[in-house]
């Protein structure tokens, strides 16, 4: 059964069209890639399925068509989009952050949730009292991470998490996510430029081109694919 | 000395009343981005209409909660009906929106109550102590007791309250707040809810401080909260708060000791918001935030 089905996506800003009708669908428990150059459209087919964006098509979650619902509800309906540039709430403190994240919950375990996300990213501990915006791009990208995890997802979408992340920093944050995806049900569409982390940790993967998929299989069978091999994984 | 202390208090006194017409703007500032010029004109109506329900025979504390009650849900239709359509639009297009309400409110205000002055009772009975030669009414205590209580009571609201969060994150980042499911709508109704709220009873407390109750009472203390604001830093509640005891208090000493000021004290606001504006233009308590990448 999938969690996220997409069919036909087609949306632009204005007269600009974008996507010009993509299909992709994200499985339980999967991570799945989309990669794609700069300006390819993968912002775009993100902000698409959260409802930021005006679209026509298919936006089926659990089979049900979200399309054309407002962000809001697509949110509470479990979905967590942790934008490109992180999207944090820069003048609330690290621990505000995360109460936010968990805004539309009512259950009591918002408390232990904190604790649990603080032990994976034990710097934002350190920090809780602190502005977000005076954090690095590292540390706010794992508060990004964590708040969007406040929201108990079944579908965590991640725009280039890796964007602005020094090489190791953007490592560490890999196999965190690879591990989450392990030990819980959630599932992940990662949009990145980034191939070489992201194939490391999807099941499957997209490759997207001029608002277009070009190529699609799983992780190895793109690994080996001569076209990704020279466009995203830089070599020959 | 003594004169010296009369000012002052004379001074603190308009000072809370400034200052809770700042942090009004504030409020609506930060959660919207708009500067509500309508603002003073919206706490003028709301006090007409404290004095109209004293005039059919409500006592006056119940007049203000009833009032206060109706500005609220006021508030929200205002931000429904006429801020929402233009929410997106470009800051100019929103300042003439803003310069619109304040313009038809005060007609509106007019047309229904006239444009007589009315004698709007206070809410504090004429006690009077004498403190080192200075007289300290109630009417002063309960207004600095009543607003002080009301800047708190809204910064408790903002710190402690899941509302509060709310509208904070709204403020901070709209687009990831509507990510995480807050509905920004609703966070922005409650926001231009709750500051029309806080001009009702301003306007309640303060104007039985003043001669009387005309369609122009509301107008120079906008002015004077302006520049509050712009003193404190548009983006900080702090700031408001502090601004306008001290926009409050230089007026106050400069009526009395500036000769030239006596009759045009109206300058000294524009005097203090060109100030600020030349040397600290975030204002006092106004942050840039730091932002590392
Ligand atoms: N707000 C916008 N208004 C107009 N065009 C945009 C906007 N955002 C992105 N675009 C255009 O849409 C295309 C895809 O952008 P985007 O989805 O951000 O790509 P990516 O995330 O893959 O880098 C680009 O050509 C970009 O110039
Ligand atoms: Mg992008």
């Amino acid at each position: 059964m999938s969690v996220l089905k997409v069919h036909d996506l087609r949306g632009g800003y204005g007269p600009v069209r974008v996507l010009h009708g993509l299909s992709f669908e994200v499985n339980a428990g999967e991570i799945v890639v989309i990669l794609g150059a700069n300006g390819s459209g993968k912002t775009t087919t993100l902000r698409a399925v959260s409802g930021m964006l005006n679209a026509t098509g298919s936006v089926l979650l659990h089979g049900e068509e979200v399309l054309g619902r407002s962000p809001e509800r697509i949110a509470r309906s479990r979905v967590a989009h942790v934008p490109q540039g992180r999207g944090t709430f820069p003048e609330l403190t690290v621990e505000e952050n995360l109460r936010v994240g968990a805004y539309s919950r009512s259950d009591s375990a918002i408390a232990d949730d904190i604790d649990r996300w603080f032990g994976v990213f034990p710097r934002l501990k350190e920090r809780r009292h602190q502005q977000a915006g005076s954090m690095s791009g590292g540390e706010q990208q794992m508060l990004a991470v964590s708040r969007a995890l406040m929201m108990n997802p079944e579908l965590l979408l991640l725009d280039e998490p890796s964007l602005g992340l020094a090489p190791l920093v953007t490592q560490e944050l890999f196999e965190q996510l690879g591990t989450l995806n392990r030990t819980t049900s959630i599932s992940m569409l990662v949009v990145e430029q980034n191939a070489n982390l992201a194939l490391k940790i999807a099941q499957r993967g997209y490759v997207l081109e001029a608002g277009l998929i070009v190529a699609s299989g799983t992780a190895a069978e793109l690994k080996s694919n001569d076209e990704v091999r020279k466009a995203y994984l830089g070599m020959a | 000395m003594t004169l010296f202390l009369q000012q002052l208090m004379n001074g603190i006194g308009n000072g809370v009343v400034y200052a809770s017409v700042a942090l009004a703007l504030v409020l609506i500032y930060r959660t919207t981005g708009i500067l509500n010029f309508a603002q003073g004109e919206m706490a003028l109506f709301s006090t007409y209409i404290t004095w109209k329900l004293t005039d059919a025979g409500l006592g006056i504390i119940a007049a203000i909660a009833v009032s206060t009650l109706i500005a609220f849900v006021f508030g929200a239709i205002i931000e429904r009906v006429l801020i929402r359509p233009v929410e997106h639009a470009s800051p100019f297009v929103i300042l003439i929106v803003t310069i619109g309400m304040f313009l038809a409110i005060s007609s509106i205000t007019v047309t229904i109550f006239g444009d007589d002055e009315k004698q709007l009772p206070s809410a504090f009975s004429e006690r009077a102590w004498s403190v080192a030669d200075v007289s300290v009414t109630l009417e002063f205590v309960g207004l600095v007791v009543v607003l002080a209580a009301e800047c708190l009571l809204l910064w408790l609201l903002l710190q402690r309250t899941k509302l509060g969060l709310g509208l904070r994150a709204v403020a901070s980042n709209p687009e990831s707040a509507r990510l995480v499911g807050i509905s920004s709508g609703t966070m922005l109704m409650f926001g231009w809810a709750i500051a029309a709220a806080l001009g009702a009873i301003g306007g309640a407390v303060y104007v039985p401080t003043t001669p009387a109750l005309t369609a122009g009472s509301m107008q120079a203390v906008l002015v004077y909260a302006l520049a509050a604001a712009t003193l404190g830093g548009f983006d900080s509640p702090l700031g408001a708060v502090v601004g306008g005891l001290i926009v409050g208090v230089a007026e106050a000493l400069a009526i009395q000791y500036v000769e030239p000021l006596h009759d045009i004290t109206l300058v000294v606001p524009f005097i203090l918001i060109g100030a600020v504006l030349l040397f600290k233009p975030t204002g006092l308590f106004g942050r840039r935030i730091v932002e590392r990448v």
